[in-house]
């Protein structure tokens, strides 16, 4: 298998399709001529001219509504925001067209669209551009929310995505970006949504993560195996749909859990996970779900303040322990 | 052209020998009647509301009808459309059955949305009718893409976008149509876009809500070419909209037309008192009725008569009888309905 970048996965699966299917159109800020802020769309004006490659004014609600009405049209657009904290402009337009079009229409009409970007923490960027939003999307019927970890991932899911008759939150995560890694160079190569993957084995604790965080928990997998506690990490995937039954069954065998997001806590993804897990899986636990999440406040500047904003390996090695009653 | 043979389908024909009339008044006779059924057809509406058969909101389109009727008498078949929440006669004008607007209306499994959208969200894509939205504005952006997406295709399918007065004063006004600018200059952008200026975003007039009332001007700024004219004249319309269409769609450029309405029933069916305006002013108003003044014009040119006209409110009554029976009589919607049509 070939290895490549995360981006390089994301943006060979852009040109495989758009080979494949004309109505497959790019939309966004900067995407053309700059070649695209993290260079995901690098050259593709050039393969493919203007009219598939579209740069758009900075109007995230114009240019994410045309997209819906490009793909209510039959056109399938890939739509990139710079960074999912500009999605807030659009929020109108992908929760009440994009998601419910289909519901309200009774049916009669699709909306393949994919939307993507990077979401999460850069490197002291700040309270505007630091925010995870996927608890935000996952919440919304109508829309499917995925977020790679990896560059195979990137590959599989960013290509069921544009084939996908649905709207697709395509969460990408800018700390990913330069990630490398095998890639199955099938042109075909798809990953299905609604899959989790167990990314470890493990016997003693259920570690459940997505995006950048699953490369978090690897690592603090790692350091827990040194103490000779062995950490089963799921990798979801997809947060919408949602593999429960993968997770669950995780518990099932190690009796414990720790669910681990990088947004904040209240209302976050891990309270949606926890509480899969108890409804799934309550006779099977030997101790309170733990989560591992970012703290409950606007990001700050100053590195050390942001340090202490985000969840590291030592939180989950400490969430993990507790569910062990160790320390 | 295909919207005549509609109002022939529905039963009306012609009072008089059509070789001595011209095809084009020939053809209004026909919209006449249309427009008399949308004029039934709300005010059933309306009754049905106050009698508890239909729940949520209910905005009829009663005084504005000249309009819509104008503008989807030149669209062609293969065209499309979207527009906002008030949004019955452009589904009837272009040729869905009123028993399944109705049906909608009544949340019945019989309704052209299988009564999951209701009256903000009536749909007929075999038809062209891409939606009624119940955001103020949320739909112009969809519009625009929709007619990228018909240029890009190959196609010389154009878009029409109905929208308010109140709904330009929304960032989704402005974003879209700063792109329809741009992609016009390439010709990949033929829309027309209609605003119905009613006079009032719900209760707020436009002079309280934009700083400019010459509301076509407003166009200029992203380079869209844009007219302004009287909007209850239906034979000055429809002149004015086939004019139009054959632009936008030999050219590929946005064009903007602000029609001069008036909104006779409240905003929307709750709105009983109406304190924003007066009574008097209403009364005006409705001195320029756009059904009257068609039937004038029609009268005048001796292409309608006096039995015409009535025996074409009768069968309008009949019709919307009927599309009442047919809604209340339809059933609701199978539990199974709840989880189905959110992913394809």
């Amino acid at each position: 298998m070939p290895e490549l970048s995360y981006r390089d996965a994301l943006r060979t699966t852009l040109i495989e399709e758009m080979d494949r299917d004309r109505s497959v159109v790019l939309m966004g800020e900067d995407i053309g001529l700059y070649q695209g802020t993290f260079r995901v769309t690098a050259d593709l004006l050039d393969r493919y001219g203007p009219r598939r490659v579209i740069d758009t004014p900075i109007s995230e609600l114009g240019f994410i509504g045309a997209a819906i009405g490009m793909a209510m049209l039959g056109l399938r657009p890939v739509v990139e925001v710079m960074t999912w904290n500009f999605s807030l402009l659009a929020m109108d337009q992908i929760v009440n067209n994009a998601a419910k079009i289909r519901y309200f229409s009774g049916g009669q009409v699709d909306v393949p669209l994919v939307i993507r970007g990077p979401n999460g923490a850069g490197v002291q960027l700040s309270a505007q551009h630091s925010q995870s939003l996927e608890a935000l999307y996952g919440h919304i019927p109508g829309l499917r929310v995925v977020a790679p970890a990896t560059p195979a991932e990137a590959r599989g899911l960013l290509r069921t995505a544009i084939r996908s008759r649905d709207p697709v939150i395509f969460l990408e995560n800018a700390a990913l970006y330069g990630l490398k890694g095998e890639v199955p160079a099938d042109g075909e190569f798809a990953l299905p949504f609604g899959r989790a993957e167990v990314a470890r084995r493990g016997r003693d604790v259920t570690v459940v993560a997505y995006s950048r965080m699953l490369h978090v928990a690897l690592a603090a997998s790692d350091r827990l195996s040194a103490e000779g506690i062995q950490a089963e990490v799921i990798n979801l995937r997809t947060l919408r749909p949602l593999d429960v039954r993968t997770v669950a069954e995780s518990v099932g065998r190690t009796h414990r859990a720790v669910v681990v997001q990088e947004q904040w806590r209240l209302f976050g993804a891990a309270a949606e996970i926890a509480a899969s897990i108890y409804e799934q899986a309550f006779d099977q636990l030997d101790a309170p779900v733990e989560r591992v999440t970012g703290a409950d406040v606007p990001m700050p500047y100053a590195r050390n303040l942001e340090l202490l904003a985000l969840p590291h390996e030592e939180d989950i090695i400490r969430a993990v322990k507790k569910t062990l009653y160790r320390s | 052209m295909a919207e005549t043979s509609r109002a022939q389908r529905r039963g009306i024909e012609p009072a008089k020998t059509d070789a001595v009339i011209p095809a084009e008044l020939r053809d209004a006779r026909r919209w006449f009647a249309e427009m008399v059924v949308a004029r039934r057809f709300e005010e059933e509406a309306e009754r049905a509301f106050r009698r508890g058969k239909i729940g949520g909101y209910l905005h009829v389109y009663t005084g504005q009808e000249a309009v819509a009727a104008g503008w989807l008498a030149e669209l062609r078949d293969d065209d499309i459309f979207f527009t906002a929440y008030r949004d019955h006669a452009h589904a009837l004008f272009r040729g869905t059955p009123p028993g399944a607007v109705m049906a909608e209306l009544f949340g019945k499994a019989t309704g052209v949305a299988k009564g999951k959208g209701g009256s903000m969200h009536l749909f007929d894509v075999p038809r062209g009718f891409y939606g009624g939205y119940g955001i103020v504005g949320g739909h112009i952006p969809l519009a625009t893409g929709a007619a990228y997406a018909l240029r890009y295709s190959g196609t010389d399918r154009i878009c029409l976008c109905f929208l308010g007065d109140g709904a330009m004063n929304n960032a989704a006004f402005h974003e879209p149509l700063n792109m329809a600018g741009l992609w016009g200059r390439d010709g990949l952008c033929p829309i027309v876009y209609i605003v119905e200026n009613n006079q009032y975003g719900m209760g707020t007039a436009v002079d309280r809500a934009s700083a400019v009332t010459d509301l076509a001007s407003r166009f200029e700024a992203y380079g869209v070419e844009h007219e302004r004219a009287d909007g209850m004249d239906f034979l000055a319309v429809r002149a004015l909209a086939r004019r139009a269409i054959e632009r936008v769609r030999g050219t590929g450029r946005p064009y903007a037309v602000e029609m001069l309405t008036y909104r006779f029933a409240g905003h929307g069916a709750a709105d009983l008192f109406q304190p924003y305006r007066s009574k008097e002013e209403i009364a005006k108003a409705r001195g320029h009725d756009p059904i009257a003044i068609l039937e004038r014009r029609l009268r005048e040119a001796g292409v309608l008569t006096e039995a015409d006209v009535a025996r074409i409110h009768e069968e309008a009554t009949a019709a919307v009888a009927q599309a009442v029976r047919f809604a209340e009589e339809s059933p609701a919607p199978g539990a199974d309905e709840l989880s189905t049509d959110i992913y394809a």
